[in-house]
């Protein structure tokens, strides 16, 4: 197998540093597939020219706004609607024809919980919607929700996860006799493998809450077409086909009479792929009232009803041999997911995520873990980017230098010893999943030269003139993407991904559409499927349109989330294209008077033994000149619509190891990144830069999460960071020049061997920053294992510590 | 998060800027660059009944020389102090200053009066104009009053302006070549608001030091 290196400079001035031989299955042809394309989406978007929700205004639109709950959890006494708002101020009786979502799945002990558009009887977390309030404005519909009165009876709030997992009597959903939605149980051969290891490290660690913050949050625009007798949905979402299923079977119309379109959406992350209350109710409304109603979250709605994610807990224990060879590994999860379960991804996808994918890339054969999902009253919990990997590369590799520490050897060379070798692949881990290929230990040691260790070891060995301690710290992971059927049908859950199709359609001119069913925001997929069209057909790149996001125009797929539409869709579309060729070869060869069998198809052109001709003669002849096709002409016509599946569905394992140096002020528990490194291997790689775009806003998210997001909840449930001035978000400032290294092992099952690496950068930052960190601690004896670090959390470890920050060193 | 309902008024003077706010009797907010009052408004935290736009009064727009000090109007926005540096001579801490607040977005509309008045002790005006010694000039319907700023602030988001005042401009005293002053502000991001500041001034020939 052979490597590509690229080197990325902060990904904005990429520049190819070395290019070793490509191994590849086709030429790079500048446009195709492993080109450095410029995103055609770009045109429009640095131009301020995209056109998302907020941008829409049809004729007679009204504006929704939500009044929401403002105490955690309580019994709706009563709702008193102000004199003469009939048609203006809906509560939960007034929608009697959308029902609760309700997501099934077949883990079994899974607990149910209705999750109604409004609060009905109970509310279980601030910002749930209680009643709905309609004016020609936004702000008319504010003043509206400010003269809805609501009595509540207060109720005991459950906040910590910890607590309500042991509390019985006071309960979020009272149907159940616990606050459990899930206990996940698994133990493969743990007592055997942890038996008698000499090298025992326990550890206990958490990430808090966050919000995923996209540019965009939730945003619907909902009317009622009477020419084609639908209800025409313009929907900020990843996943246009998938709400469609839920809106219709929750209104309980046709499927037929939903079309959703998703416009530009400004990300998603996760946020995006199920059904919102809100959503469901604006539906409800276009479709009682034949006209078009719009609802755009603000940004204190998405802080306040959006903190939803990452919040997991840990307590491990750690076996392993004298030289820290990892035996056996044992775990007990506590994951906050908060009031409600969502549809149709299920709250029960997070504790299944991290039970399955705690073991990371490591070889040992000896794990015991039970996670618990426990209900709160906060805000339901969402898969966020990294769904589950960040909370457990985190846990992992915070553990695997813990042990590194007790054995006295550098964490880079425990962690190299633990990983799975190149020799073993495809190797199946001790949870059962296979990971199909890749050297993990190359990428681990070109992280470690590429950060340049060795010169940070000795700068370490001085001391600063400015007093900071300096740390270096590894992280490495291995992803499952594109996973499907084999996958989510083990879950059960309403919606299992399949196969996903394509539609490819040459024009009369020779120009191609090509139709997908996942959805681009952010991603740049207009650009890269159309680098495997170009790539198969030869047509050139900027005569090839892709058409996403509508379910009125594209063929049906589950949409985009974990990390599948290149792989999915990308691969449906070059099966579509391939489909063709031969339909080119029969019209061109009697365009030509030549014998089928003497003519080809190269790259956009139909090659005869005398002469040859474009596609595009093909097309007029199909489309404006029938009378000079052949009798035999294929009936599909010049377009086709076909499906891709991999060879194993298990899925395509892309993996990473980062590396990062920082320096912490223990003074004031400032801590600055000083270099930071990503070597990333997602297989065939469609192209370079869209890759290290989308590395670089997950790692940008990742540093967020360990140093700067967090949604905290006081003692009764009310969330404490409701505005920018109290969430931090890291901007350019805080994020350093990242440079980001890729290797290149195609995976044996997938179309061009691409792995999909949409959520990759975004899992290793907290784990890397941290391990780099607690190396900078090491002297002081300090240990950080709580997400995020701020410099008050940092402060009072070194305070329990006992140390005090050491004299400065050097010239100072 | 949209404002409530308000009137908005823009007055051609001080004058008739001062008469709304007596006609308003105590309901009326005055805006200037909007940079706090906006996302105030929008939350409804703030909900005046009238909005006296002052932005636009070119008598709130002036820097003067008057001998020893600075006299910077009201709604001189940071950007254009932060743009002033070769022209402010005994005032390069004000240019300092201005060029670490917030954002440049933030800067080209965000007034210094309006950063005084609203009086949030984490921004920077009212800490280094404290430290400058700086002097508050205020109008009223029946003429004008002048107070140290040290006097003018009474507490977080509280100061000596009453409802139917006006802050016109802020005085600053000139530093001499010989004078030094540091000013320092810990952020955990570019542009947050202080999570805590310092400045210190020192001024040869005058009685005091001030930190």
């Amino acid at each position: 197998m052979t490597t590509t290196l690229y080197w990325g400079n902060c990904g904005w001035q990429a520049i190819k540093l070395s290019l070793l031989i490509l191994d590849r299955m086709t030429e790079v042809t500048g446009q195709g597939v492993g080109a450095r394309v410029r995103r055609k989406e770009d045109s429009r978007f640095l131009r301020g020219r995209g056109n998302y929700v907020s941008d829409m205004i049809l004729p007679g639109q009204s504006e929704v706004a939500f009044l929401r709950s403002p105490i955690a959890h309580g019994r709706i006494r009563r709702i008193t609607k102000p004199p003469g708002s009939e048609g203006r101020v809906f509560v939960r009786s007034d929608l009697a024809e959308a029902a609760a979502m309700i997501a099934p799945t077949t883990v079994p002990g899974y607990k149910l919980s209705e999750w109604h558009p409004l609060a009905h009887d109970k509310v279980r977390f601030v910002g749930e919607p209680v009643a709905m309030c309609v004016a020609p404005t936004r702000a008319e519909a504010e003043d509206l929700t400010e003269q809805v009165e609501v009595e509540f009876d207060e109720l005991p709030v459950l906040v910590d996860a910890l607590a309500a997992r042991a509390e019985k009597t006071v309960r979020v959903h009272e149907q159940w006799d616990d606050n459990l939605f899930l206990t996940l149980n698994l133990d493969n051969g743990y007592d055997a493998n942890a038996k008698g290891a000499p090298v025992v490290v326990r550890r206990e660690l958490s990430l808090n809450r966050q919000a995923m913050v996209p540019m965009e949050g939730k945003a619907i625009l909902a009317h009622w077409d009477e020419r084609s007798d639908q209800l025409v949905v313009y929907y900020s979402t990843q996943v246009p086909h998938v709400v469609r299923v839920g809106l219709a079977q929750f209104l309980g119309i046709d499927q037929g009479q939903v079309r959703v379109i998703s416009p530009d959406v400004g990300g998603g992350f996760g946020y995006k792929v199920i059904v919102h209350p809100e959503e469901l109710c604006v539906a409800w409304l276009a479709l009682k009232y034949r006209r078009p109603f719009r609802y755009v979250e603000d940004r204190r709605e998405h802080l306040v009803v959006g903190a939803n994610t990452r919040q997991h807990h840990y307590r491990l224990t750690a076996h392993a041999d004298q030289r820290g060879r990892l035996l056996a590994l044992d775990a007990e999860i506590t994951i906050d997911g908060g009031a409600y379960s969502n549809w149709p991804f299920t709250v029960a996808l997070e504790p299944g995520q991290a039970t399955g994918n705690l073991p990371g890339p490591y070889d040992f054969r000896g794990y015991r873990c039970k996670t618990y999902c426990v209900a709160t009253n906060k805000p339901g919990f969402l898969p966020y980017r990294g769904v589950a990997r960040t909370g457990v590369c985190f846990a992992m590799e915070l553990m695997i230098d813990a042990i590194a520490r007790a054995v006295g050897r550098e964490p880079w060379e425990v962690r190299h010893d633990n990983l799975v070798p190149a020799s073993a692949m495809p190797y199946d881990n001790v949870t059962r999943k296979h990971y199909d290929s890749g050297d993990y230990q190359k990428a681990l040691l070109t992280a470690r030269d590429k950060i340049g260790l060795a010169a940070w070891r000795e700068r370490q060995r001085k001391g600063e003139p400015d007093g900071r301690l300096i740390g270096v710290g590894f992280a490495s992971y291995c992803e499952q993407t594109a996973h499907g059927t084999s996958v989510f049908s083990g879950w059960g859950l309403p919606i299992v991904p399949g196969y996903d199709q394509a539609t490819v359609r040459v024009m009369p001119d020779g120009g191609l559409e090509v139709r997908v069913g996942v959805h681009s925001h952010g991603q740049g997929m207009e650009t890269t499927m159309a680098q495997i069209a170009h790539e198969i057909t030869g047509v050139a790149f900027d005569k090839i349109r892709v058409i996403l996001g509508d379910t009125g125009t594209t063929p049906y797929s589950t949409g985009t989330y974990a990390s599948r539409s290149i792989v999915m869709s990308g691969g449906a579309v070059a099966n579509a294209c391939k489909e063709l060729l031969p339909r080119f070869v029969l019209i061109g060869a009697h365009l030509m008077q030549a014998a089928v069998n003497t003519v080809r198809y190269e790259r956009g052109m139909i090659v005869g033994p005398q002469k040859s001709i474009p596609l595009r003669e093909v097309a007029e002849a199909w489309y404006l000149r029938p009378q000079e096709l052949p009798p035999d002409a294929d009936r599909g016509g010049l377009e086709t619509t076909l499906a891709f599946k991999p060879a194993r569905d298990t899925g395509a394992f892309s993996y990473a190891s980062h590396a990062a140096v920082v320096a912490v002020d223990t003074s004031i528990g400032q801590v600055e990144i000083l270099d930071y490194v990503a070597v990333e291997d997602c297989g065939t790689l469609v192209n370079p830069m869209v890759v290290e775009g989308q590395s670089l806003g997950g790692i940008a998210q990742g540093i967020g999460t360990a140093l700067y997001e967090e949604s905290p909840f006081d003692a009764n449930g009310q969330p404490l960071a409701s505005t920018f001035a109290d969430y931090l978000l890291p901007g350019p400032t805080e994020i350093p020049a990242i440079r980001i290294f890729h290797m290149e092992t195609p995976s044996p099952y997938t179309e061009f061997g691409i792995k999909g690496m949409g959520e990759g950068g975004a899992i290793a930052p907290p784990a890397v920053i941290f391990n780099a960190v607690n190396d900078a601690l090491k002297p002081l004896g300090v240990e950080l294992t709580e997400t995020p670090l701020s410099p008050r959390r940092l402060l009072e470890a070194i305070e329990r510590a006992g140390a005090s920050a050491p004299l400065p060193v050097g010239d100072a | 998060m949209k404002a409530a309902r308000f009137d908005y008024v823009r007055p051609d003077d001080l004058h008739q800027a001062v008469a709304a706010l007596g006609r308003a009797g105590g309901g009326a907010k005055l805006l200037a660059g909007g940079q706090s009052l906006g996302p105030m408004l929008n939350l409804r935290l703030a909900r005046p009944s009238l909005l006296v736009d002052v932005s636009r009064l070119d008598s709130l727009a002036r820097v003067e020389d008057i001998g020893r000090a600075w006299r910077i109007g009201a709604c001189v926005t940071h950007s254009r102090i932060e743009d002033m540096r070769e022209q402010l001579a005994g005032g390069e801490m004000l240019c300092e200053v201005a060029a670490g607040i917030a954002y440049r977005a933030i800067r080209n509309r965000g007034t210094i009066g309006g950063s005084i008045a609203h009086a949030d002790p984490s921004s920077d005006w009212p800490l280094a104009l404290a430290a400058l010694g700086a002097t508050v000039n205020i109008r009223n319907a029946g003429g004008a009053r002048a107070m140290p700023l040290e006097k003018f602030l009474l507490g977080a988001f509280t100061t000596a302006l009453r409802e139917d005042e006006i802050l016109e401009s802020v005085e600053v005293p000139k530093l001499s070549r010989a004078g030094r002053y540091g000013y320092y502000k810990f952020c955990r991001k570019t542009g947050e608001y202080a999570e805590a500041s310092a400045a210190a001034v020192f001024a040869p020939g005058t009685p005091f030091a001030r930190i």
